[in-house]
């Protein structure tokens, strides 16, 4: 199979070097390829899993319960400026 | 002493004869003296760790013992821990520290462990050698040219040589099963749904489940009881799961009368002829035991592979779009604009083998495709559940090799990923239909020890443990450890 790889990547959102791509296009194609045999299976009539034991998606209260963490949760992020994410500039 | 099991320790712990600090000491010593060999321990902060050990004793002088008081046990770089960095052994989690502890951390906390630091792994454990660590490849304890499996490899290398009692992994397509194979060490993976995945790193959310790695039966009960329960945190930790007495389980230790269904898809030419009759001789003792082995079929193994190969990346390309660069994570020098800002971090803070996966899965869930491939794969996957259903119906019980290969060496399988994704073939279907599956060591093959793995119906954790435990009783292959290692602490 064909694969665009550089469609692909950007489908997820991955720069590939021309290079790293020239390195996996073939790699996804093998792949792709060995996980064709599924068509051979015949699934007429057969429900898909997604949850091994197809328990329902339970809801909970809809009531705060972590409290204000603000500070500690942003810690993490690479840029913050009062509180609030730095990104590049997205609307000119 | 090193190569005490859990219960050995907390009953010398009981009876005064040592402390916690004296444990954790010995432990940090080992680590000190091997892991430079191993690479098993990705993070470790020795102050901390006699920090927890000093104030489990002050616990057990005046408030008495909890279930885990003063047992050590190692985390896999998988779980988020907010004392000190958690980072997927993956470049793009450089400097994260986690804000808040993984549901199962904290009740390990509660139950009085002393945690001793964060194991080596697979990038996003994805892998199944520990060779795609961001931190290096991990070593096995029995012959330091080979793999210890994976992708919880620093989990098992770190059990094997006795750098800690007891490690945490976790198991998405047999991360925990197969690792504890190929190093000689007992590994649970719980039924889907039976322990938190709140705040583990996801990497296949219908399929990741946290286990013990330990050094026999009962301790991996221990472990198990503690971690396990409904968190309402986790909307896929099951509320009305069947409770069990993990302890119990384990002192039956009787196979009379026990059905074992032996799949011939397990047991297929293309597998090392040692590993195979290793595994036949077990059957064997358990047929001398009372049990009696019943040839079963799951006609859809082989398919198992492509169906998870499929599932796996799908779920993965969704999970890790959270690397944004945005709320944490690596983020590349000096944008143009958001959408290099996107795409440079994230080809700059994943590994390879992430990236061929991303891809795969972005692949087969893009428009045009996911009829084909995603929806289809998990057809496969209740036909896969519906083999096993059917086979419950016969026999209480399943039995098959945990891995087709001992141990191998380390750059062996790197170059073709296809090769290293079929090492996985005998653990894939457990985790697809969310049943408990266990590897215990069973034998050596080429001098590498070779595993025997347990297949239980989903929520009947207490057969497998019955099961393992009267294999255990009358074998000694848990008490085998590498030489190497079996030293610079005493008798074991």
């Amino acid at each position: 199979m064909d694969i665009d790889v550089k469609k692909v990547a950007m489908l997820s959102r991955i720069r590939l070097t021309d290079d790293e791509a020239a390195e996996l296009g073939p790699q996804l194609a093998n792949i792709i390829g060995y996980v064709e045999q599924l068509s051979s299976v015949d699934t007429g009539g057969i429900e898909p899993t997604a949850h091994p034991h197809d328990a329902a998606m339970p809801l909970r209260a809809n009531i705060v319960t972590n409290g204000n963490r603000r500070d500690e949760l942003q810690a993490p992020s690479p840029k913050i400026e009062s509180g609030l994410y730095v990104v590049p500039k997205v609307i000119e | 002493m090193p190569f005490s099991s859990l219960s050995d320790i907390q009953s010398r712990l009981k009876s005064g004869e040592t402390t916690a600090v004296e444990i954790a000491q010995l432990y940090l010593d080992r680590i000190a003296a091997f892991n430079d060999e191993l690479n098993a321990f990705v993070h470790l902060d020795a102050a901390h760790v006699l920090a927890q050990a000093t104030a489990s004793d002050a616990h057990r002088q005046e408030h008495g013992a909890r279930p885990l008081e003063g047992l050590p046990i190692a985390v896999k770089d998988i779980f988020c821990t907010q004392d000190g960095p958690t980072r997927c052994c993956s470049n793009i989690l450089e400097g994260f520290e986690a804000p808040y502890d993984a549901h199962i951390i904290t009740k390990l906390k509660e139950a009085g462990a002393v945690l001793v630091g964060k194991t080596n792994m697979d990038e996003f454990a994805m892998g199944s050698s520990t060779e795609t660590s961001a931190f290096g490849p991990c070593r096995n304890p029995w012959d330091t040219d080979r793999i210890p499996g994976g992708s919880s490899g620093g989990s098992a290398s770190a059990v094997a040589a006795a750098l800690t009692p007891a490690a945490l992994g976790t198991d998405t397509g047999g991360s925990i099963r197969q690792p504890a194979a190929l190093t000689g060490i007992t590994g649970l993976k719980p039924t889907y749904g039976r322990v938190s995945r709140r705040g583990i790193i996801a990497f296949a959310s219908s399929l990741d489940q946290a286990g013990p790695m330990t050094r026999n039966v009962k301790d991996a009960a221990m472990i198990t009881a503690a971690i396990s329960g409904h968190d309402s945190g986790d909307a896929t930790s099951v509320s009305d799961a069947p409770v069990i007495d993990w302890l119990a389980a384990c002192e039956a230790q009787d196979m009379k009368g026990l059905k074992i269904g032996k799949p011939k898809e397990y047991f297929v030419d293309g597998m090392d002829a040692e590993v195979r009759q290793t595994v036949e001789d077990a059957l064997k003792k358990c047929e001398e035991l009372g049990a009696e082995i019943i040839d079963i079929s799951l006609p859809h193994t082989e398919k198992a592979v492509a169906a998870y190969y499929v599932i796996a990346p799908s779920e993965a390309s969704a999970n890790l779009s959270r690397y944004d660069s945005v709320r944490f994570g690596h983020r590349c020098d000096n944008p143009e604009d958001l959408l290099d800002m996107y795409t440079r971090s994230r080809d700059e803070g994943f590994g390879s083998e992430v990236k061929r996966r991303i891809l795969t899965g972005a692949f087969t869930l893009s428009s045009g495709y996911y009829d084909a491939y995603y929806l289809k794969a998990q057809k496969v996957r209740t036909l896969i559940q519906q083999d096993f259903t059917q086979a419950f119906e016969q026999v209480d019980i399943i039995a098959t090799p945990t891995s087709p290969i001992p141990a191998f060496k380390l750059g062996e399988k790197t170059d073709d990923p296809l090769t290293m994704y079929l090492s996985d073939i005998f653990t894939i279907a457990v985790n697809l239909a969310g049943l408990p599956g266990l590897s215990q060591p069973c034998g050596f093959a080429q001098n590498l020890p070779v595993g025997l793995q347990w297949i239980g119906p989903a929520w009947r954790e207490d057969t497998v443990l019955s099961a393992a435990s009267a294999y255990e009783k009358a074998t000694d292959w848990n008490s085998q450890h590498p030489a190497a290692f079996n030293v610079n602490g005493g008798e074991s």
